[in-house]
């Protein structure tokens, strides 16, 4: 069965969608991402939208689903390259993600994750 | 049977010369149009409207007889309506057919009233119609004309600029319908993911007032923004628009807002980690724009 790859980068993972997602590849993805975030106990997931085209209210549920879910497991979870259109989309749905927390590119997206991590490590300390 | 189609054939040249005569007269704009080009025009339809009037169908235009008719009124005043001319110089064109066409009635049916009467209704009847026909295709043409404009204005007054290096401001000039935030949202967005920018300001100064659709626009613009990973900024909120949104009871929370531009564009350095100082101690005006760290 087709799946979604999740890479392991230190303390962060990251999600590469470059298929078409059909609603059973999500929910797979769902099932593999908390999975490996227990599994590696990672602080942070990172999940790159950019070469997604077409999106759905499930796929939109799916990624709040995601986040929220990372957030019980204790990991941030940010979608990056989000195209106008799907934005544009996701927005007329009346779904704003409120929970996820959302970057530019992989760059700037790694770049808030490092900063939320340093987040964490400041209340641990203070 | 009505007489006219063989009173409008035998007399068609006389009945161009008297309509010639009375346009020259009354309507004749010849700083719009040359009168040569007006001769030519008003043969083609008199041809035409001859040519109709042997239909037999002298009331209802909406027949296959009539194509020839509707074709050229439609297309003279869509000329005319580009040459300039009002639309009554334009109906007048076609309703200053009726005296020529009257004379014509009253020589030949001279001797019966009743007759004459007759023809001189449906003649009147045929030309309003027609002069109907020409103001519609007038009026048809100049809404076209509007909607182009409007067309062009709304693409003219969105415009995105780049302030700094992922900083980008978006001034809103006009109200904000529908139509047109869906411009905005996505040349926003568009330019947002060419410049890579982490900064959207929006500036508000020219948009004259915010109701709870504006509003909604505005926010639905932020929300789509936020999903791509940018965060906007609304500068430019008048304290009229302040005490309107709040008692429009609109909820801002979660969105930045500054009164000025000026101070949209100094938070958004301030987040990208760059700050304005003084090359010369404050004691130049002249300033600098330098990365700290």
């Amino acid at each position: 069965m087709e799946r979604i790859p999740i890479l392991r980068m230190g303390q962060f993972l990251l999600v590469t969608i470059q298929v078409d997602m059909h609603d059973r590849l999500a929910l797979q993805l769902q099932d593999d991402l908390t999975e490996k975030i227990s599994e590696w106990s990672s602080r942070g997931v990172l999940i790159d939208i950019s070469t997604l085209e077409i999106v759905d209210s499930f796929i939109g549920r799916m990624l709040a689903n995601i986040a929220a879910m990372a957030r019980v497991l204790d990991a941030e979870t940010v979608v990056v390259g989000m195209q106008p259109a799907v934005a544009i989309t996701l927005v007329e749905l009346g779904m704003s993600l409120t929970g996820v927390r959302t970057a530019l590119n992989v760059e700037t997206g790694m770049e808030l994750l490092y900063e939320l991590r340093g987040d964490f490590h400041s209340e641990m300390g203070g | 049977m009505s007489k006219l189609p063989e009173m409008i054939s035998k007399h068609e040249e006389a009945i161009r010369a008297d309509w010639l005569k009375t346009m020259s007269a009354a309507t004749r704009r010849s700083d719009l149009m040359s009168s040569e080009e007006m001769k030519a025009q008003s043969q083609e339809l008199l041809a035409a409207i001859a040519n109709g009037t042997k239909s037999g169908e002298i009331t209802n235009l909406d027949g296959p007889a009539w194509n020839a008719v509707r074709e050229l009124l439609t297309a003279i005043s869509a000329s005319r309506a580009k040459q300039g001319f009002t639309t009554s110089e334009t109906a007048t064109f076609v309703l200053s057919l009726k005296q020529p066409v009257f004379n014509v009635i009253r020589k030949e049916l001279a001797a019966t009233p009743d007759a004459m009467f007759e023809e001189i209704w449906k003649a009147t009847h045929l030309l309003d119609k027609l002069a109907l026909l020409t103001a519609d295709a007038f009026q048809d043409t100049r809404e076209k004309f509007i909607a182009r404009q409007q067309e062009e204005l709304m693409e003219l007054s969105t415009p995105v600029v780049k302030l700094w290096d992922g900083i980008l401001a978006l001034p809103i000039i006009g109200t904000l319908d529908s139509a047109r935030t869906q411009v905005v949202m996505e040349s926003l967005l568009q330019a947002v993911v060419q410049t890579n920018s982490r900064f959207a300001i929006i500036d508000i100064t020219g948009v004259p007032t915010v109701d709870t659709l504006v509003a909604q626009h505005l926010l639905k613009t932020i929300t789509a923004a936020r999903l791509m990973g940018a965060e906007c900024i609304i500068s430019g909120v008048r304290p009229q628009i302040a005490q309107t949104i709040v008692h429009l009871g609109i909820d801002l929370a979660g969105v930045i807002t500054k009164a000025k531009l000026a101070d949209a564009f100094a938070l958004a350095l301030q987040r990208t980690g760059k700050s304005v100082i003084s090359t010369d101690g404050g004691n130049t005006k002249k300033t600098l724009f330098k990365k700290e760290g």
